[in-house]
């Protein structure tokens, strides 16, 4: 895609232990364009959250970025050094991250909070600052801003929290978020209002969204592209409707059947069996070859991510409909 | 309709935050009291019958989990009761209420702390009913791996520690814990909350299956209304600390009444809905601190009218709803 803000080509983190290398990223590429949201979805262990991590460049040791590109706008983050990188950091790309209680600072106001992240970047006047502070809280639809910025985090309840983070990773209009399951510890009534806030500023602002979670259904409104990721790898990838309409892999299509809302009430979910694999112990080949029911000989060798229709899928037997 | 397991009466659960010091020579001065009381569950009718599955569901401080504790007897009702095959619970004492702890197990949200992390599967299996007698310490070995079989787990497990096992694999584990003790009443407290949705259906194929094996009586509490329809007979639906919707599972899906319902219904994401297709519930959950007056969803409601801030429904049956609702709208009117 030529206009794509963010482009990550083969993305390669490990984290190197005493049990051995963990491949937790491993050859990873897919790209964002101006105002898109991509749903990054996988279940634990599948190394979305890593991925996403990866971006900031927030892989602590023993993990590192050993292989690829990650292009913002161009630039590869890969690259920069640790000073660049800190500029970059909430300027241009920026993160929203599960919990808001652990990452907003609870000994601090919330508007001293946000005028230090706008000074962080730009030399500007307090009351500038502030008044920039305040703004931000009514785009994600705070009601009441002003008096906002004077309180503290635990006046705030769980679904607020996690609006002034998302005000605080959009403060300087950054051309991506990644999102790491920022809804998942909220009720469902409350994360339908934060999707679709997120939804209308994604077309307002024209910032990109990297969404990563482990709820399809939540990405199926939510996002415009999908990627499923299995064991280190994107499995499948492509427009949301076109991959929930039709998923080719059959790990994509296993995951779709064990949601309960899909199956007969009382009936038997379709499951997976066993369950995901160890990165210390990946199997040869595809990763998911153990528990697919379409295994063959075949499969252990790592079939390659390939278009298929409109979609691309990772799979040596993808699914494919026969046309009737 | 079947003898009535579990049968709960206007029950109650109140936690009372006693004013600091301060607070109370502040009061015995003239001040205001600063006890806090927070009502969270207030009012509860609900009966199981045996052989029957009921959800409970609603989102978080709406009372759910108090209400499964009081159930299986770990918090005592502030007012009301709660009895089992016609015995309150709340008068048991000593032998007595041991006798009904085993009667009732629970199975907890998070495996990965309601396991003993020292101890033995075969141990964590096999200690209650040993203890109890429903097992002599000699038959106490082939109990655990007949139960580690009936959930899927293979017998030779059983002298593993849980941190060997994987959440899905542990959840197996405390739920044949709660097995091993013959249960009349299962409660589940978010069983499957905690685990990946691949996991989650093999424990809820497991849940089934026991189900059709041993005619399970069971309490599910659950947020996730998919979950809750899948397994459940009845649900009932809860909104700061009250039954705002009672009905028969499959009703209440198609056509929910109270507008709460139709809310978490719509607000559920849903595999296909397309593209930006959000409905949100304006506002958010109040404080049981300080619940609303009249009806507790009156702020959020889009139907609410005068009488909804001032009187409270009572939950009963109106026309065409699918069981009990607690709504004016059916009641005469806001």
């Amino acid at each position: 895609m030529s206009d794509a803000i963010l482009s990550v080509e083969e993305l390669q983190t490990h984290f190197f232990t005493r049990a051995g290398v963990l491949k937790a990223v491993d050859g990873v590429s897919f790209s964002v364009g101006k105002g898109r949201i991509l749903g990054l979805v996988g279940e634990s262990g599948s190394g979305k959250s890593v991925t996403g991590y990866s971006i900031l460049r927030l892989v602590d040791a023993p993990g590192k970025i050993v292989g690829g590109r990650i292009l913002l706008k161009g630039k590869d983050l890969a690259a920069l050094d640790p000073e660049a990188m800190r500029r970059t950091r909430g300027a241009v790309v920026s993160m929203i991250f599960q919990d808001p209680m652990m990452t907003l600072n609870p000994v601090l106001k919330i508007g001293t909070q946000m005028v230090a992240a706008i000074k962080a970047h730009v030399k500007i006047s307090t009351a500038d600052a502030r008044k920039q502070a305040r703004d931000a809280l009514a785009l994600v639809g705070i009601p009441a801003p002003d008096e906002r910025l004077d309180v503290y985090p635990h006046h705030l309840s769980g679904g607020m929290r996690q609006r002034v983070a998302i005000a605080i990773a959009l403060l300087h209009k950054p051309a991506v978020i990644i999102a790491d399951e920022p809804t998942t510890a909220l009720d469902v009534s409350i994360q339908s209002q934060i999707l679709a806030e997120v939804r209308r500023l994604a077309d307002q602002t024209g910032t990109a969204f990297v969404w990563v979670t482990h709820d399809l259904s939540v990405v199926s409104s939510l996002a415009d592209d999908i990627a499923v990721m299995y064991a280190g790898r994107i499995v499948e990838s492509g427009e949301t409707g076109a991959v929930l309409a039709h998923p080719k892999h059959p790990y994509t299509a296993g995951l779709m059947a064990s949601v309960p809302s899909q199956a007969e009430r009382g009936q038997k979910l379709v499951q997976i069996k066993g369950s995901t694999p160890s990165l210390a112990h990946l199997p040869e080949g595809c990763s998911f070859r153990p528990r697919c029911p379409r295994a063959t000989d075949i499969c252990k060798t790592m079939p390659a991510l390939l278009p298929l229709g409109d979609t691309k899928v990772r799979c040596h037997h993808p699914i494919v409909e026969h046309a009737s | 309709m079947t003898k009535a397991m579990l049968s709960i009466d206007n029950a109650a659960k109140r936690f009372v935050t006693p004013a600091s010091m301060g607070d109370r020579i502040a009061h015995a001065l003239g001040g205001p009291d600063r006890t806090q009381t927070v009502h969270a569950v207030t009012d509860v009718t609900l009966t199981v019958a045996k052989g029957e599955v009921v959800g409970l569901v609603g989102e978080s401080g709406c009372g759910k989990s108090t209400l499964g504790r009081m159930i299986s007897g770990i918090y005592a009702p502030s007012s009301g009761a709660i009895a089992l095959e016609g015995t309150p619970v709340a008068k048991m004492a000593g032998k007595r209420i041991q006798k009904l702890t085993t009667r009732v197990q629970m199975v907890h949200q998070d495996p990965f702390s309601s396991l003993d992390p020292r101890m033995r599967v075969a141990n964590t299996v096999s200690e209650g009913p040993v203890h109890h007698q429903l097992v002599s310490a000699a038959g106490a070995d082939d109990n655990v791996a007949d139960m580690l079989v009936r959930v899927g787990l293979d017998a030779s497990t059983r002298r593993r520690f849980p941190h060997q096992f994987s959440g899905g694999q542990r959840q197996r584990i405390a739920i044949a814990r709660a097995l091993a003790m013959q249960p009349d009443l299962l409660v589940l407290d978010e069983p499957v909350a905690s685990l990946d949705v691949s996991i989650q259906a093999q424990v809820l194929n497991l849940f089934l299956d026991l189900r059709q094996q041993l005619g399970l009586t069971a309490v599910f509490i659950s947020h996730d209304l998919g979950v809750v329809r899948h397994v459940s007979d009845r649900v009932a639906i809860m909104y700061l600390g009250r039954v705002v919707e009672l009905a028969d599972t499959v009703p209440l899906f198609d056509r929910p009444a109270h507008p709460y319902t139709r809310a978490l219904l719509d607000s559920v994401p849903k595999l296909g809905a397309g593209r930006g297709a959000f409905s949100a519930v304006a506002g958010e959950i109040p404080s049981p601190l300080n619940p609303p007056p009249g009806c507790a969803f009156h702020p959020r409601c889009p139907f609410a009218g005068p009488r909804c801030s001032v009187e409270r429904p009572i939950l009963k049956a109106g026309d065409n709803t699918p069981g009990t609702v607690a709504c004016h709208l059916y009641d005469g009117g806001t």
